[in-house]
């Protein structure tokens, strides 16, 4: 069984795994990270989606064993000393999300999004950025709204960026 | 999934050891294909050889009058790409509308390329500009490799190392989406190079990408939308049909996509 | 209005975990020494088990154990029940044929529970189950409603002949039949209610766990009502007293009807864990969800509605098949009688109606309540009616809806609903104004030119809500009543802590609730938490779904402050040493009338539990109260969504150009939730329309069983919705809510047909409007207008 190691959230951790242990498996069941959810087997709902090296994956469709020396950020991981990344406090502040299961993919989908596109985004960009997010709750109004809204707070906070 | 020995080769050679070495063995690109396809029970390799580390396959480069892709450049990348961008855009279009943001952040064209998925946009990319499959043994015209869907020329222990595209002088992609899975219903890659014009499809038909001979020969003389809106739609003989779209239906998206692509070449 | 009180958009104390990664769904849950369970599922759709050998698994690596229907029955475990019983038009009850959790010799549709295989891992557990031998004697499957019970059709269970659970009526066939003979004008339609799965994004899952020393169960599970599950786990299927087992329904990601039921996974978690004496854990995947969790609607349907020259309603007939699957799911059986018939009359004056409804067993997943729950269905037939026949009348359809509302209440229906308050005309001038009707030419003349077609269409929906006044269900055959209830504690330092038997898995009751508290007693709402979904916590309580926990759930909570504010003058009085009669409250605090003498709430807290102002035989210390609420009458949201579509003529592909909502929901505690609650709705209604849809093929295998096959609406499938809000305060409860849920899932999809329709010039369109399915329309109609 190949033994792993790699940065999540910043700790040094490493574990021995199957070789068909999923990322996700890895985050949830053995470092007890939940916050990262599975909705699907077919990755499509997005509920997974983490960072590996600066960039939104989805964990259900990745070994953990191919991220051997990886960083990897998880929604446990972005808010900084208790203060709350400026998307997850949109999320909030914009009623982004109602049972909360999709929205640490959300979330982590958000911030790649803004990494990738910049803080200014419309609204059609962000509908179809999110191509690989499903949610059941909200009809997506309010989280388009929160995206666009924590990407702007977002610039003025550069900080948040460089917590990967 | 079933259990499996994971393997992980540090170069392109250790690799190629490893697929000759090891019995029943998957090659993993960017999984993402393949692994909702091992956690469905569907495949049960005994070996899966993760390419993940191997650095050499993971190049863009103009060759001459080409733009070479490695195997393992991420569809991201390719979207992203300006060399991509500046040389063939509509090939950094298609590859911007591959699956979505995640998944192009990890799958791969040697991935896409392998498997042949009937509803893959880069086959049609490949055929239409008449790309050259490069492996680790040989280089095959694209013409002799696509064999029929989830068929390729590739023989066991092969390997793609890269793709080549011939530049062309205009290009489009035009792709219809699936409603739920958001692969192409249809997607239509027209390319023009060297008074040659290529119309390649996939998404349609039953047997995997294939070029609409007769756009072709209505476009060889003129690259534009009249000779195109003059054409009749193709045959529904050989079009797949499902849940999602009826052969009918996908032929006339055929001859819809095939129009859209053309005008999006020709800059409208 | 206070800052976080009534009315107040107040951001969501339960957001903080969830945008943190730290909720606690079930499967976040481990419990020590946990085993992991697996379910062997049938791949017919219909089949007698002749063998079924489990021994070759026994012996795989990591089996604990493996139970098939032979142990459930061993132990005397009950079936799954369906708690409402529906009778036929001649009185007799209906058939429900057996649901075992496990099969007994006979599987009725793909994925029905064949064995359970328990192991230390769940890859291990999954592994074991290839090994698990079955043999089959597959039977012709019976998976078409329209014919399923016609005489051949392959008989699902035995004691329900013609595969029909029962064959219901309501209304007055005599009087509509009469409405029909004079009638001047008279719209048909056939209609098909497509079948949906409801899709919340966490998959159901349970942890059944039993404590041999205390001999007691517990089972953390993915339930909208915890109570009700310990009650039918307990009382009908047997597993233990209802003392003996603690449920546990942690955060839930999402429900929409689908966790209301009981169901066979967690059933066998909690007996199992006794065999095997170790934590049991079940997590569903998603294709086990599609073939497994309780699907909706699935309707066929003939109605016709008369009218006189000028185009008033003159009455209504409909006969519907309804599909309820291969088993009897909990609630099913109500949702296409008693939360569709009463709903026939929408928003009209209609003097006469009568509706059949035929409710089929098909070797399909079972079907029950989903979002809506026999209300869209209703509105789906009302609607499409009303639209259609003011275009044959050739009138404008606001108008001719305005015509035919109800402008008085109370308004008794014939259908047994009194509408109690409303104004439904208001809320449509107001949608029209919203959604510049006046204009639509304009726009749809733009459209055209850049070659797209243009419709409009509306939807002025109704729907029962506040489920539900207990003597009334009793009376049409619910098995239980349909209260809420509450406990307001009050701590010693001020703080509370609300105890409520509705359940939030989505919803935001932790912050609604905590508003009406803190606007009551003046408290700040950081001091208010609201507990729920723990059944060794909380008193009995019936749980949400039915958009019944503004309107019932907070109603007994109000009942419970009414009591605490009552005790806590008299505390005030003693503390203040004055009469009660001259104790106010009012800001959180008492205060003696005409002095300046006062106490805050929390001060006043202190003093009922220190009691040094009072004696035993004065007063009881504390300040601890509880209340049942029953409603007294079903509340009547309604509203009006327009909808506009844009309709690419190559392609088929319907784009929503413009979506405008106005809903009368009585009293709006947050706003902001609110919208969210109408936003989701509407996302899950225009899914119905445009992508949804769960399909059989003739064997009974689902086709749509993954996210790959079945549509779900994503970001940029759905339009910026436009909301306005036009209140009456519904007149039956405290507060004068009316409730929100499933508003959206109600008005959207006969507005998005509306406007298909409108946009292509006739009627002939299906739900869901696929681009396939719209490019057919338009080659019909081409071919009609070719042969004209």
């Amino acid at each position: 069984m190949p033994k792993i190691s790699m940065t999540v959230n910043s700790k040094q951790v490493s574990a021995t795994v199957e070789g068909r242990t999923l990322l996700v498996q890895l985050l949830r069941d053995t470092l007890r990270l939940t916050g990262t959810h599975v909705g699907c087997d077919t990755s499509q709902c997005g509920a997974c989606v983490v960072h590996v090296d600066g960039e939104a994956v989805k964990s259900c469709t990745c070994l953990a064993a191919s991220c051997e020396g990886a960083h990897v950020t998880t929604i446990e991981g972005l808010a900084q000393g208790g203060t709350l990344h400026p998307m997850q406090e949109a999320f909030r502040e914009h009623h982004g999300l109602q049972c909360g299961y999709c929205t640490p993919g959300m979330i982590m989908a958000a911030v790649d999004l803004v990494n990738r596109k910049g803080f200014d985004l419309d609204e059609q960009l962000i509908r179809s950025e999110l191509e690989g997010n499903i949610c059941r709750c909200t009809g997506y109004h309010n989280i388009v709204k929160a995206i666009a809204a924590g990407a702007a707070n977002m610039s003025a906070q550069p900080v948040a960026r460089a917590a990967e | 999934m079933y259990a499996f020995d994971y393997h992980r080769p540090q170069t392109l050679r250790q690799a190629v050891n490893l697929i000759g070495r090891t019995e029943d063995s998957k090659v993993l690109a960017g999984g993402q294909t393949l692994i909702p396809t091992l956690k469905a029970r569907l495949a049960n390799p005994a070996n899966l050889i993760d390419l993940g580390a191997v650095p050499e396959l993971r190049a863009i480069t103009q060759k001459g009058k080409s733009i070479v892709i490695g195997a393992m450049v991420r569809h991201a990348e390719v979207a992203e790409s300006p060399l991509v961008k500046s040389a063939i855009p509509a090939l950094a279009d298609l590859a911007h509308l591959i699956g979505d943001p995640h998944v192009r952040n990890r799958g791969t064209i040697g991935g896409s390329v392998a498997n042949n998925d009937p509803a893959a946009d880069y086959p049609a990319a490949c055929l239409a500009m008449n790309a050259t499959i490069i492996t680790t043994k040989r280089k095959i015209p694209v013409d002799q490799y696509f064999q029929g869907m989830f068929t390729t020329a590739l023989e066991e222990g092969e390997l793609i190392s890269a793709v080549s595209f011939p530049i062309p002088s205009r290009a489009a992609y035009a792709k219809f989406r699936n409603p739920a899975s958001r692969y192409a219903l249809v997607g239509v890659f027209v390319a023009v190079k060297s008074g040659e014009t290529r119309v390649a499809v996939t998404g349609a038909s039953n047997g995997g990408v294939y070029r609409w001979t007769e756009a072709e020969a209505a476009l060889k003389p003129r690259f534009s939308l009249a000779p195109i809106e003059r054409l009749a739609k193709p045959p529904s003989t050989n079009m797949n049909s499902d849940i999602h779209a009826s052969a009918d239906y996908r032929a006339h998206l055929v001859y819809v996509m095939t129009k859209r692509a053309v005008a999006k070449a020709l800059g409208r | 209005m206070s800052a976080n009180g009534i009315g107040a958009s107040v951001r969501r104390k339960e957001d903080h975990r969830f945008i943190t990664g730290k909720g606690s769904y079930t499967d976040d849950i481990n419990r020590e020494g946990q085993t992991h369970a697996y379910f062997l599922r049938s791949p017919h759709a219909h089949a007698l088990i002749k063998r079924l050998d489990v021994a070759a698994a026994r012996q795989a690596p990591g089996v604990v154990g493996i139970f098939t229907g032979d142990d459930l029955a061993a132990d005397k475990v009950g079936g799954l029940i369906c708690g409402w019983m529906i009778h036929n038009k001649d009185g007799s009850p209906m058939s429900a044929g057996a649901h075992p959790a496990l099969a007994q010799g006979k599987v009725r549709y793909v994925g029905d529970h064949v064995a359970v295989i328990i192991a230390e891992t769940y890859s291990q557990a999954k592994d074991a189950a290839d090994l698990v031998e079955v043999d089959y004697d597959v039977l012709p499957a019976c998976v078409d409603l329209a014919s399923a019970d016609s005489p051949g059709q392959p008989q699902i269970h035995d004691n329900a002949a013609n595969n029909t659970v029962y064959n219901f009526h309501l209304g007055d066939k005599a009087a509509t039949d009469a409405a029909f003979a004079r009638a001047a004008h008279v719209t048909k339609l056939d209609l098909v209610n497509n079948r949906l799965v409801p899709n919340a994004m966490e998959p159901r899952a349970a942890i059944g766990d039993y404590n041999s020393g205390e001999d007691a169960f517990t089972l953390y599970t993915t339930s909208q009502n915890p109570h009700v599950a310990r009650l039918i786990l307990s009382a009908f299927i047997g597993l233990a007293p209802e003392h003996k087992l603690r449920v546990i329904a942690p955060d839930v990601g999402g429900g929409f009807g689908s966790k209301i039921f009981v169901y066979a996974e967690e059933t066998v978690c909690v007996w199992a864990a006794k065999k095997v004496g170790r934590p049991v854990k079940w997590v569903a995947d998603r294709t086990e969800e599609f073939l497994c969790v309780a699907h909706g609607r699935d309707h066929v349907t003939h109605a016709e509605m008369a009218m006189d020259e000028k185009g008033r309603i003159l009455g209504l007939r409909v006969h519907t098949k309804a599909n309820l699957g291969a088993y009897l799911s909990t609630f099913s059986s109500a949702v296409p009688t008693y939360l569709y018939a009463p709903l026939l009359s929408g928003q009209y004056d209609i003097p006469a109606i009568y509706a059949e409804v035929d409710a089929l067993y098909t070797n399909t997943s079972p079907v029950d309540a989903y979002r809506g729950a026999g209300r869209p269905e209703a509105t789906f037939v009302v609607e499409r009616l009303v639209e259609v026949a003011s275009r044959q009348l050739g009138q404008d359809p606001a108008q001719f809806r305005m015509r035919n509302f109800v402008k008085s209440w109370p308004h008794q229906t014939p259908v047994i609903m009194m509408y109690d308050a409303g104004d439904y005309a208001g809320t449509m001038r107001k949608a029209l104004e919203l959604a510049d009707y006046k204009n639509f030419g304009k726009r749809k003349r733009e459209s055209a030119r850049k070659g797209m077609l243009r419709g409009i269409g509306f939807s002025a929906y109704i729907e029962a809500c506040g489920i539900a006044p207990s003597a009334a269900v009793g009376s049409l055959g619910a098995g239980v009543g349909l209260w809420e209830s509450a406990e307001v504690r009050v701590n010693p330092t001020g703080n509370v802590e609300v105890l409520t038997g509705s359940h939030s898995h989505g919803q935001g009751h932790e912050t609604t609730f905590a508003q009406l508290v803190a606007g009551r007693l003046g408290i700040p709402i950081e001091q208010v938490s609201i507990v729920h979904g723990d059944t060794d916590k909380v008193q009995f309580g019936m749980g949400t779904y039915g958009s019944r926990s503004g309107a019932v759930g907070m109603s007994a909570i109000v009942k419970a402050l009414d009591k605490i504010e009552a005790k806590a003058k008299k505390v005030a009085a003693f503390a203040l040493e004055a009469s009660e009669a001259d104790i106010e409250f009012k800001d959180g605090r008492f205060s003696v009338a005409g002095t300046d003498k006062s106490l805050a709430f929390g001060e006043v807290a202190l003093q009922a539990y220190i009691a040094h102002k009072f004696t035993g035989a004065q007063l009881e210390p504390g300040l601890k109260e509880g209340a049942f609420y029953d409603p007294t009458n079903f509340t009547f949201p309604a509203g009006v969504h327009i909808c506009e579509v844009e309709i690419d003529t190559d392609t088929g592909v319907t784009q929503i150009a413009k979506w405008t909502a106005v809903d009368d929901f009585g009293t709006i505690i947050n706003p902001m939730i609110v919208e969210g609650q109408v936003h989701g709705g509407i996302a899950q209604g225009i899914g119905q329309a445009l992508i949804e849809n769960a399909i059989y093929d003739k064997e009974g295998q689902l086709v749509t069983a993954s996210f790959m096959d079945y549509g779900m609406p994503r970001a940029h499938d759905l339009p910026h919705l436009e909301l306005g809000f036009n209140t009456t305060p519904a007149p039956s409860n405290p507060l004068g809510i009316k409730g929100c849920g499933e508003a959206g899932a109600i008005a959207a999809p006969p507005a998005v047909i509306n406007a298909i329709t409108d946009a292509l010039g006739h009627e002939e369109i299906a739900m869901p409007a696929t681009p396939q399915a719209v490019w057919k329309a338009m080659q019909k109609s081409a071919m009609k207008i070719a042969a004209e």
